[in-house]
């Protein structure tokens, strides 16, 4: 069972692993009093699969040639990749604690240069497809076999780059990308498609000639297969998976909560949200 | 003159020059050119610089990047007409360990592109070289195309070099320059077949390093791009009345060699113009002003610039622009000559 795949020579199980990324958002959370807990929550099983069963790296060599490159987009969920950063053992532990803080190498909103396994400057939403389509042109002129994969989010969608991105992805064939949409149906200003709507979103994705799979995001062994079949099928063509998450995923008191984009939580909250994360574990 | 409800007067049947095409050569008739100096001279670098890869959105013919993508037809990439994929793609590329050059018109890369420019490149002092045609007032097409306030855009962005070359001879140096130099840079290109003058003087260009083309008493007209051409044209023309005019041409707006402005500035006696072709906001001639000011240097005979009005220019033929809005040789001269 995929659930159980892991880092070679590990036996903590994604599910674990999943677990542990959480918990870590959550006590960075803790630092602020608030942010971007509820997406932290969400794409944590989508982080495990990533880092515990799909990427290819190196914990003390961040900038390995060797590496898969993970693009985080969506730069206010660097909170999440931090969590899991830290839980690959790219980022010490104690670091957790610096998070948003003043002459942190954890900023609020993610940054290249801040940060060791951060390999783009997001947050300017819309940016990284692009850049991960140059990315991938540079691998493939250097003959190399890495993947790069870019996060970004289904808000990402109302920006006109993205799909300028998607376009040149799709004309230019790049097999060596994998992107992953973070559908978690939320943005600033409320519900992503009342925003924005950007359904159907699977056969926008076919039209620009990539391939599409979608999948319940916090479904870690539907996530582990797609990202699978991602790097594996046979077309020269771009992979995307599409996750379905919910935000505040693990602490159900975070998932209800109305209009989640920016979350504030109470003091004690934390403490109970540690609490309820603690008590799913294994579940 | 009747005026439409277009703003515009309505005009004579037949009269005037015509806008020509995109691109009008900025060549006078009896002037020496060169045909692509920019892109041979990139085809030569990229001959020991396996690193070096082209980009364009769907303007290499226009842009000169053509050369290069039928030198190495493997090392150029079509992003199609998207400058922000441009941008975006050229930082992926560098971050890779290319050196991108990224070419498109410089209204496209000044203003739908910035975003794109400032943090995927400059943020992250990525070597990405974003080479532009059409900077300033170097088309007949009106505002869609002319990129006025170019070098205001850029001078605002930390760790980006700005050149904006005079002619040929300094592009065919400008290129190794920019090669040599890790970072990004904002090349202001002329492209097609571009006017040929400084090799008359001996020039030499260095980046970030300003130059007396010609030395004199009266005037000094502090200048860069193709209105060091105009400059030193201007400088002929008073030098038959006995003005003489020295000419400091000033390629690298960013970082400014403020050391060699001031130093010339201090000489005194001599009115100082600032001579740019660029909307009078934010470009060289504000540049110099805030060094002077910064330094608490004033010249004593007059500092008076040159430039493009703060205004979204009209359509038509550059001869006629150029002498409308004050940057022909012609008006040159007669705005020194009532500043004198």
């Amino acid at each position: 069972m995929s659930t159980e795949q892991t880092r070679p020579g590990s036996n903590v199980s994604l599910r674990d692993r999943a677990y542990r990324i959480r918990r870590n958002a959550l006590l960075m959370g803790e630092v602020q009093g608030q942010g971007y807990i509820a997406q932290a929550l969400g794409i944590s099983d989508v982080l495990a699969v990533s880092y515990f069963h799909a990427l290819r790296y190196r914990p003390e060599d961040p900038e390995w040639e060797g590496r898969d490159r993970f693009c985080l987009s969506i730069g206010h969920y660097a909170i999440a990749l931090y969590a899991a950063l830290i839980e690959a053992g790219i980022l010490p532990e104690d670091e957790l604690t610096s998070y948003g803080g003043d002459d942190s190498r954890l900023p609020m909103s993610g940054m290249a240069a801040y940060t060791p396994g951060m390999e783009i400057t997001g947050g300017s939403l819309g940016h990284g497809l692009g850049i991960a389509v140059g990315m991938a042109l540079g691998l493939k002129r250097k003959k190399s076999d890495s993947f790069v994969y870019n996060l970004f989010s289904d808000g990402e969608l109302d920006e006109g780059s993205t799909w300028e991105a998607a376009m040149s992805a799709g004309s230019h064939k790049l097999d060596n990308l994998i992107g992953i949409v973070d559908v978690n149906g939320m943005q600033a200003d409320g519900a992503s498609r009342g925003v924005l709507d950007f359904e159907p979103l699977a056969p926008k994705f076919e039209a620009f000639n990539w391939f599409v799979q979608r999948v319940d995001g916090n479904d870690i062994d539907a996530v582990a297969a797609a990202f699978d079949a991602a790097r594996h099928h046979a077309d020269p063509r771009p992979r995307i998976v599409i996750c379905d998450t919910r935000m505040g995923k693990g602490v159900p008191f975070l998932e209800s909560r109305e209009r989640n984009h920016f979350l504030r939580v109470e003091p004690d909250e934390w403490q109970q949200a540690l609490r309820i994360l603690d008590e799913g574990r294994g579940q | 003159m009747r005026r439409s409800k277009y703003e515009k007067p309505v005009p004579r049947p037949g009269g005037g020059l015509k806008t020509s095409a995109m691109i009008a050569s900025l060549a006078g008739p009896d002037q020496r050119t060169k045909p692509a100096p920019f892109g041979h001279a990139l085809v030569e670098m990229a001959k020991t610089r396996p690193d070096i890869v082209g980009l364009s959105a769907d303007l290499a013919k226009y842009t000169d990047l053509h050369i290069f993508a039928q030198a190495y037809p493997d090392r150029f990439y079509q992003m199609g007409m998207a400058e922000q994929l441009l941008m975006s793609a050229a930082a992926g590329l560098a971050r890779e360990g290319f050196m991108p050059f990224a070419t498109t018109y410089a209204v496209f890369a000044a203003r739908r592109a910035y975003d794109f420019i400032c943090l995927a490149i400059t943020e992250e002092k990525l070597n990405v070289k974003i080479c532009c045609a059409l900077p300033g007032l170097t088309t007949g097409y009106g505002p869609s195309h002319q990129a006025t306030e170019d070098v205001a855009i850029f001078r605002g962005l930390p760790n980006m070099t700005i050149i904006d070359p005079c002619d040929a001879h300094e592009i065919e140096q400008v290129v190794p320059a920019m090669v040599a130099h890790q970072g990004p840079v904002y090349l202001r290109l002329l492209r097609g077949h571009v006017p040929l003058v400084l090799d008359e003087y001996g020039y030499t260009f260095e980046l970030g390093k300003a130059k007396t083309i010609r030395d004199g008493r009266d005037v000094l007209i502090i200048a860069s791009g193709l209105m060091t051409m105009r400059a030193l044209e201007t400088a002929k023309a008073l030098a038959d009345d006995r003005i003489d005019v020295a000419v400091l041409h000033v390629p690298t707006i960013k970082p400014l060699d403020e050391a060699t402005i001031l130093a010339e500035v201090r000489r005194g006696g001599r009115l100082v113009v600032v001579a740019e072709n660029h909307t009078v906001v934010g470009g060289l001639g504000e540049a110099v002003a805030g060094t002077l000011m910064r330094a608490g240097v004033m010249p004593d005979r007059g500092f008076r610039q040159i430039g493009l009005p703060d205004e979204f220019l009209d359509a038509g033929a550059l001869p006629t622009l150029h002498d409308r809005y004050g940057i022909s040789a012609a008006a040159m001269n007669r705005s020194i000559r009532q500043w004198l």
